[in-house]
């Protein structure tokens, strides 16, 4: 068994290139697209790759084995070493290659070496079937293309919901494209080491492995280490080499590669056609990012449009030439070392059916038997506590997040809140201080009125008893003396100075930026002039203004003339504009 | 991972706020109409609403934003989904605002006028009108967007055409206002009018969105 695991390394190699280079066409758009995890899809995919492979991979695995029977292990890990370069190479100059391609050609270099008569029947069947694949990939696109649209149309689904909708539908598909791929491909990894198949056979209880569906196995898991080994970082850009498509074309694309692989893998399909009188599908391993392409290019025509560069078409068409070339004139190349240097014999034998129909008796009859039914329950067992341990433990966590995050955004609220309410207690009390300020001012209103009412009473009651004092007085000169010193009192009370003083520091206080400018800008004026500018500013007249200075208009005028000079205004400019603007 | 409760629930605000942003269109209307005509207590019943009905679209607008990216919804149109809501919100925000403006400045609007404001704020209104049902085809029926966004584009060229006309009947054939009044009254026509600039911008991104959905 250990010498067989070394003789197939080669060929898991080429299952591990297989792994890392064809499988980014099953899942890579879904990931692309984060309509799915790297994991979930990687996992999906990695377990429908095991089941196609283990399930439905002798189909394919015989056609590459009648290619030509290899019965030298040195020699059939020579033929996949080689095969494997060519395809290494061809991924590092990013030309798509098909392993498909690359196995048929390296088998075809090896019968050339040994001169065995090549079965052209067989072997035009392969280019067959690597054209008509796309091209199968290509009409199934338009098919599949258009009645997703007439049903989005139809059924006019929520755009929130089809995304829900889409992401079980990629589900499905890659799990089917995947099982596909590993039924059509398995044969390119291990077909040629069909003959090194151990004898033994494993029964699980629901279903038992012959040797050569576990040679599929371990071909599968090289594929699976593939797809997790590879740098899923550069996925993307892997993907958008070639697809970039909507969620609903991706679907189309996976369900058409999974439909093509499906028809050249299933011996089931084949030999129900057979039975049908109908002809069948070859089952040869076909290039799926070939499906893929003609899948998309079909979608394209669907749209009006071409959805892959010229550029792109080109180099899969070199891709096609180079690797089956390739691998052929390097194995070849190999094979000639190798019996030069070594005198190693490389001769061609008659082929040995390695699938027999009742292939379970003899390996049940002939080999070793492993009742797997026991470790098999318990490893499930263990499997399905371990999955709902995770999922119980998640499920905690998730509800424990989201608790989190509620009391996270409850508690920004309330901060916010907080923030809201202390901006609106400092408004209030702006709002209170301005209050007072203004209560303050309204009492010292009311106050200086009742001192005004009470100082009036007292002086009118001066006033009149002055007069009625004079009244009485018999003497003519005397009264007339009174009288005129009554009238003084009155002239003095008529120039109202306390009023004219509050009624100054009003106007000062209410325009103190003015006064405030006028004393700077004009530090010479006299009290007189400042408080003529003050009265300006106020947009009085010159007879308002005489009266409350108590000199004539005239006075004014000239007073004005003086204010204009100081404050060096042109003749020509009025100076009220000036005052007012200042 | 299919999210089917979460997204049943995003339908249902998304729906909710472009119901909102619809009524905040109407209002906007009512409260202007209510402005010229003089019935002071409407406009601020109108402004009140307004007010509420933009706060409520912010809440459901973060709402859906939050579901979006905590539930790993449409990963790939999420970005244009948001930025079309953000657009949606811009217009009942600028509605809102325009509408304070209106009580804040307390525009002088000579009554000769009153009919064409009143036609251009409909105008402009029909434009967001036209947009809200495109905007829901966008999530059903993409292809149907286009021919409901041809609306929207004709309604804007119209209040333009109408807002130009008003500015220049100010200033050229009213020569009672002042100057102050007529600048005045040029903001004000064109708070009117940006309203369906706004909801021609978001009909441009829309447009867009829809031909990148087109399957």
């Amino acid at each position: 068994m250990t010498i067989t695991l070394l003789y197939i390394v080669s060929g898991l190699y080429l299952g591990w290139l297989l792994g890392t280079n064809d499988t980014v066409n099953v899942f890579g758009s879904a990931v692309n697209l984060k309509m799915l995890t790297f994991r979930t899809a990687a996992f999906i995919a990695s377990l429908f790759i095991l089941s196609g492979a283990i399930f439905q991979g002798e189909g394919t695995t015989k056609t590459i084995h009648s290619l030509g029977n290899i019965s030298e292990p040195a020699i059939a890990f020579s033929i996949a070493l080689c095969v494997a370069f060519v395809v290494l190479i061809l991924i590092k100059i990013k030309l798509p290659v098909s392993t498909s391609q690359a196995i048929v050609g390296g088998m075809l270099g090896w019968s050339i070496f040994v001169h065995a008569t090549t079965d052209w029947n067989l072997l035009s069947k392969f280019i067959i079937s690597w054209i008509l694949a796309p091209v199968i990939g290509l009409i199934l696109g338009m098919l599949f293309f258009i009645l997703m649209r007439r049903i989005l149309n139809r059924t006019r689904i929520h755009l929130i919901k089809l995304n829900s909708y889409l992401r079980i539908a990629m589900i499905i598909a890659i799990a089917l494209a995947a099982f596909g791929l590993g039924a059509n491909n398995i044969g390119n990894v291990v077909g040629i080491f069909s003959n090194l198949s151990p004898e033994v056979s494993i029964d699980f209880g629901i279903f038992s492995m012959g040797g050569i569906q576990i040679l599929f196995l371990i071909g599968g898991i090289s594929i699976v280490i593939g797809i997790y080994s590879y740098n899923w970082r550069l996925l993307s850009e892997k993907s958008n080499e070639i697809l970039s498509l909507a969620p609903e074309a991706t679907v189309v694309v996976l369900a058409s590669q999974a439909v093509v692989l499906f028809l050249f893998s299933s011996s089931w399909l084949a030999n129900l056609l057979i039975s049908e009188g109908l002809p069948s599908f070859p089952l040869i391993p076909v290039s799926s990012t070939q499906i893929a392409i003609g899948s998309v290019i079909g979608i394209g025509f669907v749209k009006g449009a071409l959805e892959i560069e010229n550029k792109t078409l080109a180099r899969i068409g070199l891709g096609w030439i180079v690797a089956p070339i390739g691998a052929g004139v390097l194995t070849y190349s190999l094979l000639f070392i190798i019996q030069k240097l070594f005198n190693y014999p490389i001769r061609n034998e008659s082929l040995i059916p390695i699938f027999k129909q009742n292939e379970f008796q003899s390996i049940a009859s002939h080999s070793s038997k492993f009742n797997m039914v026991l470790p098999g329950i318990i490893f499930l067992s263990a499997i399905i506590i371990v999955i709902l341990l995770y999922l119980f433990f998640r499920q905690q966590k998730l509800r424990l997040k989201a608790e989190k995050d509620i009391l996270v955004q409850q508690n920004q609220l309330y901060l916010s809140e907080k923030a809201m309410n202390e901006l609106e207690m400092r408004t209030f009390a702006v709002e209170n201080d301005s209050l007072n300020l203004k209560l303050q001012a309204k009492r010292k209103e009311f106050m200086d009125i009742a001192l005004n009412i009470s100082e009036q009473i007292s002086f009118l009651e001066k006033i009149s008893s002055g007069i009625n004092e004079a009244i009485k007085t018999s003497d003519n000169e005397e009264r007339i003396q009174r009288l005129n010193k009554l009238s003084m009192i009155i002239k003095q009370k008529m120039s109202f100075p306390q009023e004219k003083k509050e009624f100054y520091m009003q106007i000062e206080e209410i325009h103190k930026d003015f006064h405030m400018k006028l004393k700077t800008s004009f530090p010479d004026l006299t009290n007189l002039e400042k408080r003529l500018a003050g009265l300006l500013r106020l947009n009085l007249s010159t007879k308002e203004i005489s009266t409350l200075l108590n000199i004539s208009p005239k006075s004014v005028e000239v007073a004005r003339y003086r204010l204009k000079k100081k404050m060096n205004i042109d003749k020509d400019k009025p100076l009220n504009n000036f005052i007012n603007n200042l | 991972m299919f999210n089917f409760k979460h997204a049943k629930k995003s339908i249902d605000i998304i729906e909710q706020f472009l119901g909102l942003i619809d009524q905040g269109s109407l209002i906007f209307k009512d409260g202007v109409k209510n402005y010229l005509l003089g019935n002071k207590e409407n406009f601020q019943d109108n402004l009140k609403t307004l007010s509420n009905l933009s706060s409520e679209a912010d809440i459901k607008k973060r709402e859906i934003e939050n579901i979006l990216y905590t539930q790993s919804l449409m990963p790939q149109l999420r970005g244009d989904i948001l930025k079309l809501l953000e657009e949606l919100n811009n217009i009942i925000d600028l509605a809102k605002t325009n509408l304070f403006e209106f009580d804040v400045e307390v525009p002088f609007i000579p009554s000769e006028l009153n009919q064409d404001l009143i036609k251009l704020t409909e105008l402009s209104v029909l434009a967001i009108d036209s947009l809200i049902p495109a905007a829901r085809d966008y999530f059903v029926n993409p292809d149907s967007v286009k021919e409901k966004l041809h609306r929207v584009y004709l309604y804007e060229k119209e209040t333009d055409k109408l807002a130009s006309s008003i500015k220049r009947r100010v200033f050229q054939n009213i020569p009672q206002l002042k100057l102050s009044e007529k600048i005045h009254l040029r903001y004000f026509t064109l708070h009117i009018e940006i309203l369906s600039d706004v909801a021609k911008n978001a009909a441009d991104l829309l447009s867009i969105m829809a031909l990148k959905r087109a399957i």
